[in-house]
């Protein structure tokens, strides 16, 4: 078991593999379609991402004393981010991504030049996910993105995660792609 | 004239929060029989911890608590505009209670509807029977699993489909395939063969109404259930397309008349939480299905 704590150094995410688990505690930015479509088209953003990390979310939360508490907070699909993500992780100095389903060649490609990690999350244990949020810190975007597409401060404590895309090129979503695409072309005599 | 607006938020309550017990025990078998301590058993043990942690606290077994659809069977006559009114009412409810993500999205504006009713959400679809009972189904299907449902029309000479059950087969597999883990793997594939491409889509999410456990009464689209099933668990994605044995939970295949001149294969490709509950009434005395 490791432990990753914010902020996050270049040397804790270089030394992490893929397959590894991994749990995340301290300070975590969630982040989605609408996010990374605008920081990756030059949108500024109100706080630092430098070392630090993204999380492919969008939250279901309600009002409560005056502030907010997260319902449910399970991975959205990472791969939507593709086109963009590579463009985050270097303009930002973001060093780590927890989301779902794995990215692609460019995101694999940012983590390993960068020192980046993506770190997946078990898509859809939504309750089990949100037990592991202390405390919402804030929110950015709100009104301009609405409630699920904004950018929420999160304090996380333990959240359960495995090494998806690692620093030293591995990625275990493209290796499981390719060895499934081998065997399905023989099921279907191709 | 009973309160409808309260049954359907307790419907979507149940639906939401409450996987049903032929998914949950599938995802339990599969945990089973992955190797212990593996990737894929540690995945599955976290989804049947989710699966009673959200029913315990009556919360959404999934952020992306979807698009509602009710399926309604109601006798002839009915004012269906009154339970489609009760519908959105219950929705808007569920949402302020947190049962229901703010979900639904202004388009081409991209504004956040936060009460979650708006033009066709949620969507319900009425049959008229001969019946005193009215009986309603609810399937709440997250958007990363919509990404993967797919149509296929044969023949398709890259898959080397041809217009029979095989082809069908091929268009299956390659179905599993292309969704990897993107939607939330070990999924449901909702099949309909034939019909036109609109039609073919509503036929594929409609059989996602079908317990796991069931199989088709055609015995040439059961024995293609059980084979699809059986060959999309060797290709090894496993869940979240990370590996494993467990790829696929069912496979419900339905068939319907269609032109001559086209031959659809419509694929709708449901995550693991496969939330799907229901609700009869007679006589106002409530049952609660699923």
């Amino acid at each position: 078991m490791n432990e990753l704590r914010y902020p996050f150094s270049e040397e804790a995410v270089r030394a992490l593999s893929a397959g590894d688990v991994v749990r995340v505690s301290g300070r975590v930015y969630t982040g989605r379609d609408r996010l990374h479509k605008y920081l990756a088209e030059g949108g500024a953003c109100p706080v630092t991402l430098r070392d630090g990390a993204l999380y492919h979310c969008g939250p279901v939360v309600v009002p409560q004393d005056g502030g907010w508490r997260v319902v449910a907070a399970g991975p959205t699909t990472s791969v939507r981010e593709e086109p963009y993500m590579a463009k985050v992780i270097e303009g930002f100095g973001v060093r780590v991504i927890i989301g779902k389903g794995g990215m692609g060649q460019a995101t694999q490609r940012a983590c390993v030049r960068c020192g980046c990690v993506y770190l997946q999350a078990v898509g859809g244990a939504a309750a089990l996910l949100a037990r592991r949020i202390r405390r919402v810190e804030g929110v950015h975007f709100l009104d301009a993105f609405g409630a699920t597409e904004a950018m929420w401060e999160l304090e996380v404590e333990g959240f359960e995660t495995v090494v998806g895309i690692d620093t030293h090129g591995r990625n275990l979503f493209a290796e499981v792609r390719d060895a499934s695409a081998e065997r399905l072309r023989q099921l279907v005599g191709r | 004239m009973m309160d409808w607006t309260d049954t359907l938020a307790e419907l979507i309550r149940r639906t939401t929060s409450d996987l049903p017990a032929d998914a949950e025990a599938a995802l339990r078998s599969a945990a089973a029989a992955e190797p212990a301590q593996s990737q894929a058993a540690l995945l599955l043990g976290a989804l049947v911890e989710n699966t009673a942690l959200a029913r315990a606290q009556s919360t959404p077994l999934c952020q992306d608590t979807g698009t509602l659809t009710f399926f309604w069977r109601v006798p002839r006559g009915t004012d269906t505009c009154a339970l489609e009114q009760a519908a959105r009412e219950a929705v808007a409810a569920a949402t302020r209670k947190g049962w229901l993500r703010r979900n639904t999205i202004e388009t081409p504006s991209g504004k956040s509807v936060d009460a979650n009713v708006a033009e066709g959400c949620p969507a319900c679809h009425f049959e008229q029977e001969e019946t005193t009972s009215v009986e309603v189904w609810l399937i709440q299907k997250g958007g990363g699993s919509e990404n993967m449902s797919v149509q296929f029309s044969l023949p398709d000479g890259e898959l080397g489909a041809g217009r029979d059950l095989d082809g069908v087969r091929k268009c299956l597999l390659q179905a599993v395939w292309r969704a990897q883990g993107f939607g939330c793997a070990p999924g449901v594939l909702g099949v309909c063969i034939g019909s036109d491409r609109a039609e073919g889509y509503l036929v594929a999410k409609r059989q996602l109404l079908r317990p796991l456990t069931d199989a088709a009464p055609a015995p040439e689209l059961a024995a293609l259930e059980r084979r699809v099933l059986e060959e999309a668990n060797q290709l090894g994605i496993g869940p979240m397309g990370m590996g494993g044995k467990t790829t696929l939970l069912g496979v419900k295949i339905a068939a319907r008349p269609r032109l001559p001149a086209s031959y659809f294969v419509t694929v709708a490709y449901l995550c693991w939480a496969c939330r799907r509950r229901g609700v009869r009434v007679t006589d106002g005395t409530l049952e609660w299905l699923g």
